[in-house]
């Protein structure tokens, strides 16, 4: 049975444990809803630019002068994975998830014979893809210093993907995100963006149907915009991806804070315990003691 | 009472304007244009310049420094980065025109012996230098 005083000692430590999760939910939670709120903002925006989007790919179609962003090189031989994670830990599974999904692709096109290459954002998922899969590895993006994501940090990663592209190293480009649902729910979701693959609006036929004039003409338009649509879809993963962090490190801190309570009421029950077995000890000594005389 | 249109202003970051409106001024890829209620269908790229919408209440004034418009039922703009020209002062004028000019100068340096995308990136800063003396603010950018 451990004495008294080392009772004591692990009582406070873990007391000053469960101020520090409880600390770091509450600074989650604040920090959860700046980014849903941010979320939220870019979402008309992304849902706009899709359904354009969605319209222009389907009147230039499968013409042989469609760009390559949108009709794909011709081939699916080289695949470069973008995996997006957080910058810090303490955030439950939220970076295990991405990484054993980004995982279980790699696995299978390796297994198809494909080429890999892997992006990484975000250091928490480099480390965990590391171990198996290090020496596919083409770059990586620090966004640790960045305090707020803002629209020109997606433009930055699009630019370094796009130019990959251009220079030919891979074919086909999927981004590895954790969607947000809600606070206890994050999905960790893969979609590719090169080629771009837009949701086209089902039932929605008379929006599809709609004649646009394009100025300037239809192609040299969906030259500007996939570009802009690769980093738009990169913004809206990066900000899903924020929120769903602290949406994750929220309810892990929470339960953090629940296991040290009930520690400390363990603990608090077997000090107790062992300071009355202490004098119950001692007064049984004085009492046979004093018999004894 | 004039007819109106709804029309919405967007940018990656947040919405800007969601409004019923007479009529919105686009700088568009090709030149400037006006959007009235019932116009034809048409999507357009933007150059960097001045939003002009005018509403019932009075006319309100955006700097975009790029995107593109979508005309239909209303009018979306779906602009790059769009900015309330009230918000605009020198020192953000002056970081737009040296992101134009950097832009340039990178892209001069990538293509040395293609003119197209040269003259795209000089057509750009040239565009945001032009805003500059539509909202009354100078640069101290040398005009390429």
């Amino acid at each position: 049975m451990p004495n008294l005083k080392d009772l004591k000692n692990r009582i406070a430590s873990v007391k000053s444990t469960r101020k520090i999760t409880k600390a770091m939910q509450m600074v989650a939670a604040a920090k959860l809803r700046r980014a849903q709120d941010a979320a939220e903002q870019s979402r008309p925006y992304t849902e706009r630019f899709n359904a354009v989007m969605g319209a222009l790919a389907a009147s230039v179609g499968d013409s042989d002068s469609a760009p390559k962003l949108l009709s794909g090189t011709g081939k699916d031989d080289v695949h470069l994975l973008i995996v997006m994670t957080s910058e810090r830990g303490l955030c439950g599974g939220f970076n295990a998830n991405i990484a054993k999904l980004a995982k279980a692709k790699a696995t299978e096109l390796l297994g198809k014979g494909k080429t890999l290459k892997i992006l990484t954002v975000g250091k928490k998922g480099r480390d965990a893809i590391k171990r198996d899969f290090g020496d596919y590895f083409v770059g990586h993006v620090d966004l640790s210093e960045v305090k707020r994501i803002g629209y020109a940090d997606a433009q930055g990663i699009a630019k370094d993907v796009l130019g990959r592209f251009d220079a030919g190293e891979f074919d086909v480009a999927t981004i590895f995100y954790s969607k947000f649902v809600n606070v206890v729910s994050q999905i960790p979701t893969e979609q590719q963006i090169i080629p771009a693959a837009f949701d086209t609006p089902e039932g929605d036929s008379a929006e599809a149907t709609t004649l646009y004039d394009y100025e300037p003409d239809e192609e040299a338009i969906l030259a500007d915009l996939l570009p802009r649509g690769v980093a738009t879809q990169i913004f809206s993963a990066l900000l899903e991806n924020g929120a769903s962090e602290q949406g994750a490190r929220m309810s892990a801190m929470d339960n953090a804070t629940r296991n040290a309570g009930e520690m400390i009421e363990k603990l608090t029950i077997q000090y107790n315990r062992s300071r009355q077995a202490v004098i119950t000890n001692e007064l049984i000594e004085i009492i046979s003691g004093a018999e004894a005389l | 009472m004039a007819e109106t249109m709804q029309f919405d202003l967007v940018s990656p970051e947040r919405s800007l304007m969601s409004a019923q409106v007479k009529s919105v001024q686009i700088p568009g890829a090709d030149g400037d244009m006006t959007a009235m209620p019932n116009h034809a269908p048409l999507i357009t790229t933007l150059r960097p310049g001045v939003l002009k919408v005018e509403t019932d209440k009075g006319v309100e004034e955006f700097v975009v420094t790029g995107g593109f418009a979508e005309l239909g039922e209303g009018l979306s703009v779906l602009a790059e980065r769009a900015v309330p020209k009230a918000d605009v002062d020198q020192a953000a004028y002056e970081a737009m025109v040296d992101e134009a000019h950097s832009a340039y100068k990178q892209t001069k340096e990538t293509f040395k012996n293609e003119p197209g995308p040269v003259d795209d990136a000089a057509k750009l800063l040239a565009d945001m230098v032009a805003v500059g003396t539509h909202i009354g603010l100078s640069t101290k950018q040398p005009s390429l």
